[in-house]
């Protein structure tokens, strides 16, 4: 069978097949804290709740981080990341300038440029 | 048979529910937007539609990635909401109207559409701001709805040709439907913005208003693109214009937009809100 063909878009992880195997687990974690009760097990015993969903080190370790762009790497899909994100009240632009390298400032400044 | 009145496609930022639960309205970041919306309450007070059938994405509250059906449709008799893991507030539940939704997945798998249908879901912002925003009201929202949910979490995603050809299905088999009923087709999401990755906060005005003016001028537009290439253009989630385009197909032949407002940004997003009213 001929190969897929791969895009490539500079500062982007398409959530195609590969990345959706490798970050099965943590996004499954992820999924879960849909529910309060999820979050609160989380908050109150990280590492457990870690534990019960059998993530990798490499996904152990950009939880820990809380860095985004180690939990894309890892195969994390930023909608059931941003749930993640939620527990910590985090928000769509916190995690933007946590990925660009910006103060949440200048990333809000970025977005106002666009209009221009 | 059925009628369809017109459609209605809209952003869907999650901010926007922050906004409508502390009475943002009319702060000047929002009021461009929600300025959008009165002469559109106008619009529905007059022609009255009975159904909405919403084509929206979910963003991981009802399907995982255990199973992504790239089409599904509802098929309960009620759809509730949750806080989708950051505690935002929830609306009321949703009446669904079962007899449509059947008649959807009827008509669309014998039309080669093979999708999923779902007789419990939850539905989650993308379906439920929209209909805050259209109707405001206290309580429950007032007309019955189906819910028509495209993947667009997980690669492969159904190309823009592939949506289009929904839409147009999805309005055959209304204007089929054994029912006096009037139906208004909203299409939530967009436009152009990226949440992921060292180019998050991406945004493609010139694009935006190019796809905008195509849903009235020439529709078919956005169908010579690649779901990649949409995504180079308008970035990861900004691909949510596939709920526009099928929204729009849904209309046969020419439309005018009653309403066009442009609005950036909203949060990460550029918003866009457009009512297109069938012309024939």
């Amino acid at each position: 069978m001929a190969e897929q063909q791969r895009v490539s878009i500079p500062g982007t992880t398409l959530f195609d097949d590969i990345q959706a195997q490798k970050g099965y687990a943590l996004n499954k974690m992820c999924f879960s804290f849909n529910d309060k009760a999820n979050r609160d097990a989380f908050k109150a015993d990280e590492a457990a709740y870690c534990a019960r969903f059998g993530l990798n080190p490499a996904q152990l370790a950009a939880v820990q981080s809380r860095n985004v762009l180690q939990l894309i790497a890892a195969g994390g899909n930023v909608y059931y990341l941003a749930k993640f994100a939620g527990i910590f009240g985090l928000d769509v632009q916190d995690i933007g300038a946590q990925q660009t390298g910006m103060s949440k400032d200048e990333f809000k400044q970025k977005l106002l440029n666009a209009g221009q | 048979m059925a009628k369809i009145v017109g459609s209605i496609v809209t952003s869907h930022v999650p901010a926007i529910g922050r906004a409508i639960a502390g009475n943002l309205q009319n702060e000047p970041y929002w009021k461009p937007f929600f300025d959008a919306f009165p002469p559109i309450h106008r619009w529905l007070d007059e022609v009255k539609p009975d159904v909405a059938v919403v084509v929206y994405n979910d963003h991981g509250l009802n399907f995982f990635l255990d199973k992504m059906p790239t089409f599904s449709v509802g098929a309960a008799p009620q759809y509730h909401n949750a806080d989708e893991g950051w505690g935002i507030p929830t609306l009321p539940p949703f009446t669904g109207e079962t007899e449509l939704s059947w008649h959807l997945i009827n008509q669309l798998v014998n039309k080669e559409f093979d999708l999923t249908s779902c007789q419990e879901m939850l539905v989650d912002h993308a379906f439920t701001l929209p209909l805050k925003l259209l109707w405001p009201q206290e309580g429950a929202c007032p007309i019955k709805v189906v819910p028509v949910c495209i993947n667009t979490v997980q690669f492969p995603i159904p190309s823009a040709s592939r949506c289009y050809k929904l839409g147009e299905a999805i309005g055959e088999a209304i204007s089929a439907w054994d029912s006096d009923a009037r139906v208004v087709v909203i299409g939530t999401g967009g436009l152009s913005h990226q949440l992921d990755g060292e180019r998050a906060g991406f945004i493609n005005k010139p694009f935006d208003l190019q796809f905008m003016q195509s849903l009235v001028d020439n529709p078919k537009w956005a169908t010579q693109y690649t779901v990649e290439q949409l995504v180079e253009h308008t970035g990861s989630q900004g691909i949510e214009l596939l709920m526009w385009l099928a929204a729009r197909a849904t209309i046969k032949g020419e439309v005018r937009a009653l309403q066009n407002t442009y609005h950036l940004p909203i949060s990460n997003t550029a918003a866009g809100v457009m009512l297109l009213e069938p012309l024939a």
